[in-house]
């Protein structure tokens, strides 16, 4: 794709003095596949003019205040209504279900309108929390750390839930007792290491991360770490490579279960 | 016949003549003739010098508000804040001088990459906390369009301080004022010690203090290009050059007392050209000397120090050079996932690195161990002597290690007081420095690059109030004594 550009190209895409591609950001960037991607007309227009940059930037910047909007601290709402329904009000509000103890799950609708019943019972303290698919980031954590008898959280396929995130998870070592963190595509084997606190955890569920490493040895690792829990996600076996005279006989001889 | 009259070289494609060449002329390279006028309407074309004769892309501008001496990772954060706090965009010229543009010997590089809030000046922790929300959101703060996102591989793991009978009441007052500061540290007895980390050896342990948000380490090379990327994309220019010469001019005074001062004030700093005696002076107004461990070097070329001892002339930058160590092992039965930095009561301190049971750490050496600091070579019988020992005995599992690797690098240290040195020189009125921190730059650098800008900008301190670190207590002897320096 290269060679067809950079005949036409007779200004060098030089401009503000940032020259790109030739500091290469070594092994701490994406990999590869990015590098190679195709140019598209955007990114050709964004080189060329500043105020298409500017205007990326902006909607860039947009996004990101955006999060910041969902993930506020409800300080005003915790002192009417207590910890419990501040801290639920957040999860419904973001799309996450809420289980108050001898209670039902309460869930918001495809609309996101959920029932407001539960203010009459924010003594009660909350059990279960399933934020999948939230928007939760490091300040969100702010309003479910004061759900202090919290038994099982569901951080499945959050976006922003990363390592930092992780390392904040230690007031809730008492109670909690079940974690998945599926899917969340920011969560690596260093996230995961900051979990020893949570020693009354008794299921943790880390399938599916593509940010760690090495699967199959970070499961074994979080399981010496983590001694009476019942780590699921990954099979251990993944990523051995079975010995070159083993492998003929692997489609004859039938595999051990 | 025809070969033998063309000039060597030519080849077949030459045995037709082809329209507007000159027998026996130059090169009839049709590609090289092609790129020889595109480079032409290159250079006629807006957005390059017109310099058909000499080409000097590779020399500094001649004019820069603000010249950042030293590309680290503490130039390029004062480089990116003032970018960020400049009042129109566009508004400051920056340029940044390095010396070594593959960072070889360069401290940031070299670092063990690790942050942590326990110190025991209140302005340190906030420091580390400010650089600790701004690595949290790297990705805000260093944003470009179109660029992947940083991964700055931090492990959030802590640090564990271990304190002996004699300095466990000091960890103690030292926690106290972490906690207030706003850092989340935990002070742990040997029982709980045990409890929570079996592997350790409590033996001659006091007291720990344990860091348990916001703490741990990461990659500083990532975070040198993050930086580097978006302070190019900010419109900051780079020059690999040395600085050679400053051209000031002074100023008689007189102070409120009506006693004479002689003010400085630089107007020129000369960039000299890698391998060659090529030099270009650019006329500057703000100089700041964020040189690491060779500031002493430029301070000197901007006449600090020269003068009788004991007065504010006389008064050098006490920043040397100091080389440390660092050393790979393996170790198959070592501590587990949860390891943190273990900084250990003799100094030593190690930390995990990666999955597959490595770890790396060192151990800074006394005054009289000091290893020469002329080059980078590493002495590997000071870890068999020194280090090996205490990190035996703190961890039983150690006794079988392997060493790998090693590395070594500098510190910028201060041998005043072993902290930074930040703000403006008091007789060099436009010099200010961001140097001196001892081994704790990389931790510091936004805060202090935020620190120097709002000093640039606006002529005070606003977010962090950093006046202890002020040129002027070499002057007047105010030390201000950090701890708990690794």
């Amino acid at each position: 794709m290269a060679a067809p550009w950079a005949s036409l190209r007779l200004v060098a895409p030089v401009w503000n003095g940032r020259i790109r591609g030739i500091h290469r950001l070594g092994g701490a960037v994406a990999p590869e596949g990015n590098q190679k991607k195709k140019r598209t007309i955007l990114q050709f227009l964004t080189n060329y003019f500043y105020d298409v940059e500017a205007l990326r930037d902006y909607l860039l910047q947009r996004e990101m205040y955006k999060v910041h909007e969902k993930n506020r601290s409800y300080t005003w709402l915790e002192k009417q209504h207590g910890p419990y329904g501040a801290g639920a009000f957040f999860i419904l509000k973001q799309g996450g279900a809420v289980k108050f103890r001898d209670k039902e799950w309460i869930r918001p609708d495809k609309y996101g309108h959920f029932s407001q019943e539960f203010w009459n019972f924010c003594e009660v303290p909350v059990e279960a929390v399933d934020a999948s698919d939230c928007d939760i980031n490091y300040e969100g954590l702010d309003n479910l750390l004061r759900l202090k008898e919290l038994q099982s959280l569901s951080l499945q396929r959050c976006s922003h839930v990363d390592d930092w995130c992780l390392s904040r998870l230690y007031p809730l070592a008492d109670s909690l007792q079940e974690l998945s963190l599926a899917g969340c595509p920011r969560v690596s084997e260093r996230g995961l290491a900051c979990l020893h606190h949570l020693q009354n955890l008794r299921r943790l569920d880390i399938s599916d991360l593509p940010a760690v490493s090495n699967p199959g040895l970070t499961q074994i690792l979080v399981e010496e770490m983590l001694p009476n829990c019942e780590v699921v996600g990954v099979d251990w076996a993944e990523g051995l490579k079975s010995g070159p005279e083993e492998q003929p006989q692997d489609t004859a001889s039938p595999v051990p279960a | 016949m025809i070969r033998r009259v063309l000039p060597h070289g030519m080849g077949r494609g030459l045995l037709t003549r082809r329209p507007g060449t000159r027998r026996g002329g130059f090169s009839l390279d049709w590609d090289g003739k092609v790129s020889e006028i595109k480079k032409k309407i290159k250079s006629i074309l807006p957005g390059r010098s017109c310099d058909l004769l000499q080409d000097t892309s590779h020399l500094p501008p001649e004019h820069s508000d603000v010249v950042i001496v030293g590309g680290g990772v503490l130039g390029l954060s004062v480089a990116y804040w003032l970018k960020k706090l400049e009042s129109r965009r566009g508004a400051i010229r920056v340029l940044v001088v390095e010396r070594d543009h593959t960072y070889s010997q360069a401290s940031t590089g070299l670092s063990v990459g690790g942050i942590c809030q326990q110190f025991s000046l209140p302005e340190n922790i906030q420091l580390s906390l400010f650089s600790a929300s701004f690595l949290r959101n790297v990705n805000e703060y260093l944003a470009v369009v179109d660029a992947p996102p940083l991964d700055l591989r931090f492990n959030p793991s802590g640090y564990l301080l271990l304190a002996s009978e004699k300095d466990a009441a000091a960890m103690e007052s030292d926690v106290k004022v972490q906690r207030q500061e706003g850092a989340k540290v935990s002070l742990m007895s040997p029982d709980q010690l045990r409890n929570k980390f079996p592997w350790i050896n409590t033996e001659g342990v006091a007291l720990a203090s344990y860091g348990m948000e916001d703490e741990g380490w990461f990659d500083p090379w990532c975070l040198l290009q993050g930086l580097r990327r978006k302070v190019q994309s900010l419109g900051v220019l780079f020059c690999q050059g040395e600085v050679t010469r400053f051209v000031s001019s002074s100023q008689r005074m007189l102070t409120t007392d009506d006693k004479a001062v002689v003010l400085k004030r630089i107007h020129e700093v000369h960039v000299k050209m890698d391998r060659s005696l090529e030099y270009q002076p650019v006329e500057c107004a703000i100089v700041i000397n964020a040189a690491g461990a060779w500031s002493a070097q430029i301070a000197a070329l901007a006449g600090i120090g020269e003068g009788p001892p004991g007065t504010l002339q006389g008064t050098k930058l006490p920043v040397e050079p100091r080389k440390r160590y660092v050393y790979v092992w393996h170790c198959p039965q070592g501590p587990g996932l949860e390891t943190p930095l273990v900084a250990d009561t003799s100094g030593a301190y190690f930390r995990r690195e990666g999955l597959g049971s490595n770890y790396l750490g060192g151990r800074s050496p006394t005054e009289q161990e000091e290893p020469d600091p002329a080059n980078l070579e590493v002495d590997h019988d000071f870890f068999q002597d020194k280090v090996w020992p205490h990190l035996a005995l703190r961890v039983p599992a150690f006794e079988t290690l392997k060493v790998q690797s090693a590395w070594a690098g500098y510190y910028d240290y201060n041998t005043f007081d072993q902290n930074g040195v930040v703000g403006p020189h008091p007789l060099v009125v436009n010099m200010y420095f961001a140097t001196g921190f001892s081994g704790h730059g990389l931790q510091q650098a936004p805060g202090v690059g935020r620190a120097v800008a709002e000093m640039v900008l606006k002529g005070r301190f606003q977010t962090i109030d950093l006046s202890p670190f002020l040129f002027t207590r070499f002057y007047l002897g105010e030390k201000i004594q950090e701890n708990n320096i690794i």
